[in-house]
């Protein structure tokens, strides 16, 4: 007998995959894993203003640019101005017009969606700054400073530590109350860093916060150690960043240029927004092109049909779980799945009484055309026929007695549902009315259990925006397919022979 | 809990389950391309015949909807026959008419059964209703079997059939099915037919069960089960054991019935016998079929299996 291990590897290769397929999912686009997950998003809202002077205008405002936010919607509208938004390293947007004057405001919206990802990788290692160039005055104070703390520390990170507390201790030396007369503390923290050639540089942040108007942004220093910028908020005295804060602002260029006005400034105002998880991951693929294997590129039409299929192996999978496992019989292999999914379309109990009185109906049309010595072929053309009529018919009096639930029995399909009621016929006349209604009410069992499974809210959330589950289940299927075990009901059918021999 | 065994009672007292069945034997010994010389009737016969093994005689096939018509010159001057089709399973589809009385028919309990009837099992028969999957299919006209009266009294309206399990040419479990009114003269156990479990050494009765539970007398007739002593028992083994050279298959069912003249006459081959065999003989057939797996050497004979199964799978009555 040939080994069985190159089919659990392919197996377990098919789990690994499908799992890992739908963490990716998860992680890279934040496809939530929960249907209904809400994420917080921030509308951001930053507006410019400047005098005119009668002169074009050219005005370039930073865009945000922050691993820790994702874009998922910006529009700038201005009036009269033309724009240019420059992608890049320093991306920007830029108003411009042929003449302004009076007061100017220009408007740049965006909406953030938080990422999590709060660490700001260096791509390269910066180069070592050139050492910064004190003033006669300040020469000697910041030197005696500088040293100090040298002293005290190991790397940057604790240099940076070190000159922070030092900067911000209450208890101020001569020196430092000197050196703050004439710099602000953020400047001097850079300097001193940049003195000792650390990497560091100044960017600037915005702090969200909801319902907040006129916010400014704040400066905020970056010291670079081992492959990773680290935020210090030297005004308040913090290390590191918070989760509300968006860099708005990180390769030391100017937030906002303007030429041809004056009295020109930036403030912003924000709103916190709840959306959908799932609509917002949607909407960041569409923004991203990106080129991941997913549905929502199909037209909507197509989208709906495939939310449908997709269900199919999990009515599988409950189909040969009872049957293999279980042990619970079925006419018709896959009947139940398709019973089921019509379930879907009519919701349960409808669909209950609609299969039900389809059956019956049919099942005495069908005894009349059994005296008729047809051909088979005939016969079962001449059914599918009449359930064409009941249905009509059903879906008619629902109509006129004003049960909408009534007209969704046209789902139900029809060759299918013929061929159960010629074979429910033959079993009644072959093994009689019990057989009937025992492997009738083991379908309709099956078929409930799958609708169960197939109408779950997160079991179609799961089968249509992981593709991977899909894998996962083929690999049950697969291991099932080799289960040698008893079944449940064989656990009872086998009773008497379990006794002690 | 009290009517569920746990899985390891099943699996110390051997029995074998659906799936194993499935996985471990038909779909291990049993190859695919075989299988049509026991899922056609018309087949197994044909090889029986050149194998030398007794069948019921063969009438007339029926393959055209316009030959059900020469169906009543085929069976004229006989007393009975049966319509079977030839690609049926679970005994679906056969029509046995045990009296024919001035071109009426009727069936074992009376009925008769008109002209038009007929007409239409066959052109049943003939689109594949019976069939699996639905395929096209051809009716057989055979014989009726005179059955050996030795059963008489243990079966209601309808014959008992022996059932072997032959496995890789030796015949592992054997039964007796008797037909009852609750089963409505069928042989089939799901229906309410006797199980009998026989003796592989002996041809005597070990055991019965109805429904899964045992019994000791038959329901309608009440009598003994304990008494059942199939003749011929010898030949009967000997046919089973030589199907497997004749079909191939490893795990085999085969489905005899004695006639009064003839003697044993192979009625069917079954490629994917039931589990109900076990319940009949009270034991699980798992030990049986491991036994047999574990045997190694050359090939036996027909004689050399028979006697090798009859000195190791005998048992004790247990009613």
């Amino acid at each position: 007998m040939h080994s069985r291990k190159p089919f659990f590897i392919f197996v377990a290769l098919l789990f690994i995959s499908g799992i890992t397929a739908s963490i990716y999912r998860s992680i890279e686009h934040n496809v939530p894993f929960f249907p209904g997950e809400q994420v917080q998003s921030w509308s951001v809202e930053a507006k410019v203003m400047f005098n005119g002077i009668n002169k074009p205008a050219e005005a370039s405002l930073s865009l945000p640019q922050d691993p820790a936010f994702d874009v998922l919607a910006e529009n700038a509208t201005s009036a009269g101005y033309g724009l240019n938004i420059s992608e890049g390293d320093d991306r920007r947007a830029v108003w411009s017009i042929r003449e302004a004057s009076g007061g100017q405001s220009l408007y740049y919206r965006v909406t953030l969606v938080p990422t999590g990802q709060l660490k700001v990788d260096a791509d390269e290692e910066p180069a070592t700054p050139e050492p910064y160039l004190w003033q006669v005055t300040e020469r000697g104070a910041a030197e005696q400073i500088i040293n100090q703390v040298w002293e005290r520390s190991a790397s940057n990170i604790s240099y940076a530590q070190q000159l922070m507390d030092v900067i911000n201790n209450s208890n101020q030396s001569q020196n430092l109350a000197l050196l703050l007369s004439v710099n602000s503390r953020t400047q001097l923290f850079l300097q001193m860093l940049q003195s000792k050639g650390v990497p560091a540089k100044q960017v600037s942040g915005l702090m969200l916060e909801d319902q907040r108007r006129r916010q400014q942004l704040n400066p905020y220093v970056q010291v670079y150690q081992d492959g990773e910028w680290i935020l210090f908020d030297v005004e308040n005295n913090k290390q590191g960043r918070p989760d509300n804060l968006v860099l708005w602002q990180h390769n030391g260029m100017s937030v906002l240029d303007v030429i041809g006005g004056s009295n020109s400034q930036v403030n912003f105002s924000m709103l916190q927004e709840t959306r959908s998880a799932l609509a917002t991951s949607i909407d960041m693929m569409m923004n991203t092109d990106s080129l991941d294997f997913s549905l929502y590129q199909l037209p909507l039409e197509e989208q709906s049909t495939f939310k449908g299929i997709l269900l199919i192996p999990i009515g599988v999978l409950v189909v040969v779980f009872l049957r293999v496992i279980i042990g619970i019989k079925t006419s018709g292999t896959f009947m139940p799945v398709l019973i089921a999914l019509a379930f879907i379309q009519t919701t349960l109990l409808t669909g209950l009484i609609g299969f039900l009185l389809i059956v019956a109906f049919g099942l005495m049309i069908r005894s009349y055309l059994s005296q008729l010595n047809l051909l088979l072929i005939s016969r079962i053309s001449a059914v599918i026929i009449v359930v064409i009529f009941i249905i009509g018919l059903f879906t008619l009096i629902s109509y006129k007695l004003g049960l909408s639930e009534g007209l969704t029995i046209t789902f139900f399909p029809m060759i299918i549902l013929a061929w159960t009621i010629e074979r429910m016929s033959i079993l009644w006349e072959e093994e009689g009315p019990k057989s009937v209604f025992m492997s009738g009410g083991g379908s309709l069992f099956v078929a409930t259990l799958a609708y169960l499974a197939m109408s779950n809210s997160w079991i179609q959330h799961w089968v249509f925006n992981f593709l991977g589950i899909h894998l996962v289940i083929l690999a049950l299927v697969l291991v099932m397919g080799q289960y040698t075990g008893y079944r449940l009901t064989e656990l009872k059918r086998f009773k008497p022979l379990a006794e002690e021999k | 809990m009290k009517n569920y065994a746990w899985p390891w009672e099943l699996r110390r007292n051997g029995v074998l389950n659906m799936n194993k069945r499935n996985i471990d034997y038909i779909g291990k010994y049993n190859q695919r391309k075989f299988y049509k010389r026991v899922d056609d009737k018309l087949i197994t016969k044909q090889l029986a015949l050149a194998n030398d093994i007794a069948v019921p005689d063969l009438i007339g096939v029926v393959e055209e909807q316009h030959k059900i018509n020469e169906i009543p010159q085929m069976v004229l001057g006989r007393t009975g026959f049966v319509i079977k089709p030839a690609k049926g399973s679970g005994g679906k589809g056969i029509l046995v008419i045990t009296h024919v009385e001035n071109g009426r028919y009727y069936k074992p309990n009376g009925d008769e059964v008109t002209p038009n009837e007929v007409y239409r099992h066959v052109s049943n028969i003939l689109s594949g209703l019976f069939s699996l999957g639905g395929i096209p299919d051809v009716g057989l006209v055979e014989g009726l079997i005179e059955f050996d009266p030795v059963f008489d009294g243990f079966s209601y309206e309808g014959v008992p059939d022996i059932r072997l399990i032959v496995f890789k040419g030796y015949p592992v479990m054997g039964m007796l099915r008797c037909s009852t009114a609750a089963s409505d003269g069928k042989a089939n156990l799901h229906q309410g037919a006797v199980g009998v479990g026989l003796d592989i050494a002996t041809g005597k009765s070990l055991y019965a069960v109805q429904f899964d539970k045992p019994v000791l007398t038959h329901p309608d007739t009440n009598y003994e089960l304990s008494q059942i002593q199939v003749p011929n028992w010898d030949v009967l083994l000997h046919t089973a054991s030589s199907a497997y050279e004749m079909c191939e298959l490893g795990y085999l069912g085969t489905d005899m019935v004695l006639d009064k003249v003839r003697g044993p006459l192979l009625l069917e081959l079954n490629a994917r016998p039931g589990l109900a065999i076990q319940t009949a003989n009270g034991k699980g057939i798992l030990g049986r079929l491991k036994h047999v797996e574990g045997l190694k050497g050359p090939t036996l004979s027909v004689e050399e299996r028979v006697a090798y199964a009859k000195k190791h799978f005998c048992s004790n009555p247990n009613f």
